[in-house]
Formats: C-alpha cells, structure tokens, sequence
C-alpha cells in the first residue's frame, strides 16, 4: 500500500508543511507592517549570532526534547495527551520538593534525586487520566485537560499557601541551595577550553534531554515494550490478538510520557529559575505538541524540531526585544505548524501521493529495465 | 447569608454563566455532529477581539457582534476544512486553532491599537447595555419577589437572554426536526445518512458554522458586554469550561444549561467570597477553580452515571468506494 517512498513521507511532507507554516507566518508579518527578511536575519543574529543566544536556544530547546519526547510516546500508542503541560508543572513541584527538603551534599547527586522526583510526580499526574482511559474509556484528551487546570490550581495553592517563605509576596519557593545549582554550559565547556557566555541558563539537564532522545529510541525500535507499543498504536485488535493488554500498553506509555514531561523541571525549575514560580514551564508543555508533529514522533526527528523551535523562541524575545513585533509571533507560528504538521497533513500528503503514483505508473509504462520493488506491489493492488 | 447577597450571588453567576452557555451549546452542535471541538476557547477569543475592535472602530456594537461572529466563522470554516475536507485530526486541528487565536489577537491588537494587545475600553454605543424590564423599578420594593425580578431576571444585556433563549430554541431544533434528527444521526452513524441520500460533509459543515456562530456571540458578549474592551488572553480557559459543561451534560441543552449555571455559580462565589471558611475548615479560592474540572473528571470516569459521547465523534467519515 506504500504510494510514496519513505524519504517523501519522513522528510518532504514536513519540509513542504514547514515552508507552506513559514509562508504564512511571513504575511503575517508584511500584515502588521514589518520587513519579514529583516525580521529573520535579527531572530538569526539574536538567537544563533553569539553563545548568548545559542545559550537561550539551547534552554528553550531542553525544555521542548522532554515535552515532545513526552506527546510523541503518547502518540506511538494511538494516544494524544495533552497534558505535558500540568505534567511539566507537578514536575517541577517534585523537583522544588527534592531540592528544598533533602540535603544534597553535592549537585551530581542532587540531580538524580530530582530527576527522579520529577519523575514520578509527573508520572502520577499522567496516571490518573491513564487509567481512566484505560479502565473506563474516559476519552484521554479531555481529561488531561482537565488534569492541567486542576494542576495550575494545585500549583497555586502550593506555592501561595504552603510553599511561599514566610514574608513574602511572590508566590514562590525560597531559592534553592547552593549544593543543588546545576552547573551552566559555560561552567561544563570552561575546563575544554571552549568560551561560553556565562548568562545563558543552557545546562547540563541539555545532556540529559539528548540522552533521553537515546534511550527512547532505543526503547521504541530496540525493545519488546517499543515494539508492544508500537503494535497496539497501529492497531489495537492486532495487538490484542498478538496477546499485548491495551490496559497494561496504556499505562505504561502514559507513565513515561508523563514522566518524561515531568523531567523537563530538572532544566527550568531546577537549572534556570532554582526555585519554582507560577507559571514556570511557559507553555513548553503544549509546544511539545508541535514539537512531536514536526518530528513526526521520532526521537531525532523531537530533537531536531526541539533546537527549531529554541530558535524561534529565542530569535522571537529578540524581535519583542527591538521591534514592534510582539512575542506572540512565535505562538502564531507555532499554530501554524501544528495545523499544517498535524491537521492538515492530508492537504500536502493527498497531491504528493497522486504526483508520486503518476511518476510510479510512467516509469512503468516505459518499461524502465529496474522497476522500484513497490512499484510492482501497487500493480499488484490495482 | 442575607436575602440580597444571595440575588447578587445568583445575578453574577447569570453574568458568568452566558458565555460557557453560549461556548457550551456551540460545541454541542459540533460534537452532536461527529465533530469533536476543543477549539472553542481559540473561537471566542478571536470573536472577543473583533467585536472590541471593530466596536471600539466604528462606535456600534451591533457591527462589533457582527465582526465577532464573522471572526468565530473564520476559526469554524478551518476547523471545518481540516478536520472534514482533509479528514484530519480534529483534537490537532482545535489546539491549532486555540493558539492561532491567541497568538494572532496579540498581534493584531498591538498593530491596530498600539496598547500592549488589548482594545480601547468601549464607552456609550460600543458596549451591550442592560435591558431594564417593564416595572423593574416599580416591583423593587415589593419583598422577595421585587429584587428577584429586578435585580435578578432584569438589567442584563440582551446577549443574556439570546443564550438563555437559544437553550429551548436548540432543543427544539435538535429534537423536533429533520434537520436535527439528522444532524444526530451523522454523530451516530454517518454511513446510515450518507446512505439515505443525505449529504455528511453539509451536514458537519453546517454544525460547525451553528457553532461558529454561537462562539462569535460568546466571545462579542466577553468583550462588550462583560467587559468594556477587549485584554489579552481573556477567555481564560472559559472554553474549555464549557467543554467541561457539555461532557457534564452529557451532550444535552437543557443540562448544559444547568451546568453552566453550576460552574458559573462557582466563579461567582470564587469572585465575591476568595477563600470560604466552614466553621473551621477554610475552602481555598483554588479548589473552587479547579471543581468544574474535577467535576468533569468524575462525570467522565463514568462513577456518577457515565457520558458517552456522539459514536462517531472524533472520526473523519470515509465514503466508501
């Protein structure tokens, strides 16, 4: 049944959605009355011109790995979760509860703890809407919106009403200790001999999103659980008849998904703020979304379409920075990629299909000596 | 608790209920039809821009409403084209929309207005002004029942009572005709509809449009009626409360209509009393934010009776070949 070659489907449809995403956002641009290519050379400049701005990227980029890591896995599983975002925030409580009540003699060992503290909160905030789903049919979608308002509110009540230091104003925890500060990427590059801006809040929780990319890939293709899940997200009576339990598939995505969200807070929480604030994961939960449509839910695919979208959100606070453009920008694009990457997907793949059969049939009526292997298959189909 | 705190509890709680009512029901129409629509918050932000905005420009509301509803329309024409044209993921399609929505009224506003994405606060004709009903003045003094009719039913816009009314207006259409029992039939069972002649995409269509109408009067009542203007990000999850009303309803007007009333009754009494303290035991203001999704939860969990939704809801429908 394949009508195109694996490279049309892994990179040409998402290069054509990201062109046609980049278009768009480039009339929106002329629209509000600003010069798009100079608009593109400043996010260039701003966000890749210097290890300051690589430094931003790189952070924002961290934080987008863990959550499109997150929705990718939900997806290999026929599942969308929606709720990176409330996983990414409990997270984060999991990480200040780490870093504030244990005392950690050095950040090495600190980082662990709070990785596995993020961990398992974010995990436990996905499990609720897993085994609704999975237990009663709860349609996973809803109820992990759901599940992100009702973290916002318990983030709140955390942080106004438990957490906040006595005195204090700000809805925020004290400020980590020292022995937990996770060194920056000029802190790791020093002894190299590699200059690194010293402000950029880029970390070490960078190798950790990178080896993460790893160990997904290698649980998807490697294992016999990535294979599981892999089954039962192309088709759920074909697992179930090959003996895997949707129950059993559906939590287990869930709970790494959500534990995966949740590990984002090791690089926010964690590495940049060292303390947890309202609204600390700014949205990256649901950029995961987009980050795992254009990745086309492959680990290097996350990865590529992670550093992406650093560069818009960083090259997008430099336009905020010194033009009219407002920071918004980068959410318009953002929707632009998640309706062409994943809404409109059959809008680019309907005609690509047709051009592609058209050329198949051509180079068989020609009698070409070296037919392609699915070239044959179709005729076969037809 | 005095006699008039409660009117003004229960007033407010009509002012905040309308727009989930209004969002509600359009999401009812979508999802009746097979159309699942987690867009609903993107569609009234947009409407809430274009009503302030074109209101603010022109000095009338009524073309503010009518941008607000052609704006929706917009959302709903994509939703609409993504998700039943192109056969697309319509859980994808409606985040898109959302952030669309959010992105692009910022935008918009900044370029337009210059005021850090938010409009001009509208003065005189550019706002809904409350209807005073006949007498409401007179009956004021009579007990129990004067403040009920003139601080309670009375003094709202007009939007107030088009949402009120558009709740028996839908049941009727949706129950007592054909146009309805079809439009049922295509969230239930498309392939039936499609066999008995009866077009399935004009029909989705036509669901999706009622919908963008409805969000387009949902948002314009926000940013006009609500408040004076439109501010940034003013929805405020209200879509997704009254995503949470429709699942709560189980997919009917007139329990949508009660739900809405509940959850507004919630953000009324999170507004006017912040923490509530029961002899002892004190109700955080956050918990009275998070129950309409709790509540939903539950609902969805199927321990309190269970909510199924449209059978076709969410799947493109595929004419057979």
């Amino acid at each position: 049944m394949d009508r195109m070659p694996k490279w049309a489907d892994v990179v040409l449809i998402p290069l054509i959605s990201l062109i046609l995403a980049a278009i768009l956002s480039a009339l929106v641009i002329i629209g509000i009355g600003e010069d798009p290519v100079a608009a593109v050379k400043m996010m260039v400049s701003g966000a890749l011109g210097s290890t300051y701005g690589w430094g931003y990227t790189l952070y924002y980029a961290t934080n987008f790995i863990f959550t499109g890591l997150a929705v990718a896995i939900a997806f290999h599983a026929r599942m969308f979760n929606i709720g990176g975002e409330g996983q990414a925030m409990l997270g984060g409580l999991g990480v200040a509860v780490a870093c504030l009540y244990v005392p950690w003699p050095h950040w090495s060992i600190a980082i662990l703890g709070a990785s596995v503290a993020a961990m398992v909160f974010g995990a436990a905030w996905a499990a609720v809407p897993a085994y609704l789903q999975a237990r009663r049919g709860s349609h996973i979608v809803i109820t992990t919106i759901m599940f992100n308002f009702i973290a916002a509110a318990l983030l709140n009540y955390m942080l106004v009403n438990v957490m906040r230091p006595e005195g204090s104003m700000d809805p925020a925890t004290r400020s980590f200790p020292e022995a937990v500060h996770l060194p920056t990427l000029h802190d790791l590059l020093a002894p190299i001999g590699i200059t690194f801006s010293k402000a950029a809040p880029a970390n070490v929780s960078l190798v950790i999103a990178v080896l993460a990319c790893v160990v997904v890939w290698a649980l998807m293709w490697r294992t016999r659980l990535g294979y599981e899940i892999r089954a039962y997200g192309h088709s759920e009576t074909g697992a179930i008849y090959a003996g895997i339990s949707p129950f059993r598939i559906t939590m287990i995505a869930m709970l790494i998904s959500g534990a995966l969200a949740g590990l984002m807070a090791i690089n926010n929480v964690m590495g940049e703020a060292e303390r947890l604030v309202l609204n600390s994961t700014e949205g990256a939960g649901f950029i995961g979304i987009a980050v795992a449509l254009m990745g086309r839910s492959h680990p290097f695919g996350v990865f590529l379409a992670a550093i992406l979208f650093g560069f818009l959100y960083q090259g997008g606070a430099e336009l905020a920075l010194w033009t009219n453009i407002p920071r918004e920008l980068i959410v318009v694009i953002q929707a632009l990629v998640i309706l062409f990457t994943g809404a409109l997907d059959n809008m680019v793949r309907m005609p690509l299909e047709r051009i592609f059969m058209a050329m198949g049939n051509k180079r068989r009526n020609i009698g070409e000596t070296n037919p392609l292997p699915d070239a044959e298959h179709s005729t076969k189909t037809e | 608790m005095e006699f008039l705190t409660i009117i003004q509890v229960l007033d407010s709680t009509i002012r905040l209920a309308t727009p989930l009512l209004l969002a509600c029901l359009a999401g009812l129409y979508s999802e009746r039809s097979g159309i699942f629509d987690i867009g609903l918050e993107g569609k009234m932000l947009m409407a809430a821009f274009f009503s302030a905005a074109a209101a603010a420009m022109t000095g009338s509301v009524w073309l503010g409403l009518l941008a607000g509803i052609v704006a929706s329309m917009v959302l709903s024409g994509l939703h609409g084209l993504a998700s039943i044209t192109f056969r697309g993921n319509q859980l994808i399609s409606g985040v898109a929309i959302n952030f669309l929505a959010s992105g692009m009224t910022v935008l918009i506003a900044q370029d337009w207005f210059q005021q850090g994405g938010r409009t001009p606060s509208l003065m005189g004709g550019a706002r809904f002004t409350p209807i005073t009903f006949p007498f409401a003045d007179a009956v004021r003094d009579v007990p129990i029942f004067g403040p009920i009719y003139s601080e309670l039913l009375s003094g709202h816009s007009i939007l107030v009572y088009v949402a009120f009314l558009a709740v028996p207006a839908t049941w009727f259409v949706l129950f007592r005709t054909r146009f309805g029992l079809r439009l049922r039939a295509v969230g239930e069972n498309p392939a039936a509809v499609d066999t008995a002649g009866v077009s399935v995409v004009g029909l989705r269509f036509a669901a999706v449009a009622i919908c963008g109408v409805l969000c387009g009067i949902a948002g314009a009542y926000l940013a006009t009626a609500l408040q004076a203007g439109f501010v940034k990000e003013m929805t405020a999850g209200r879509g997704f409360i009254a995503l949470a009303a429709l699942i709560f309803a189980k997919w009917r007007p007139w329990q949508a209509m009660g739900a809405c009333l509940l959850f507004g009754l919630l953000q009324a009494v999170a507004l006017r009393f912040q923490n509530i303290d029961l002899g002892g035991i004190v109700i955080p203001v956050q918990a009275m934010d998070a129950l309409p999704y709790i509540l939903t939860v539950v609902i969805l969990a199927g321990f309190v009776g269970k909510a199924i939704p449209p059978r076709a809801g969410g799947s493109p429908y595929v004419k057979e070949r």
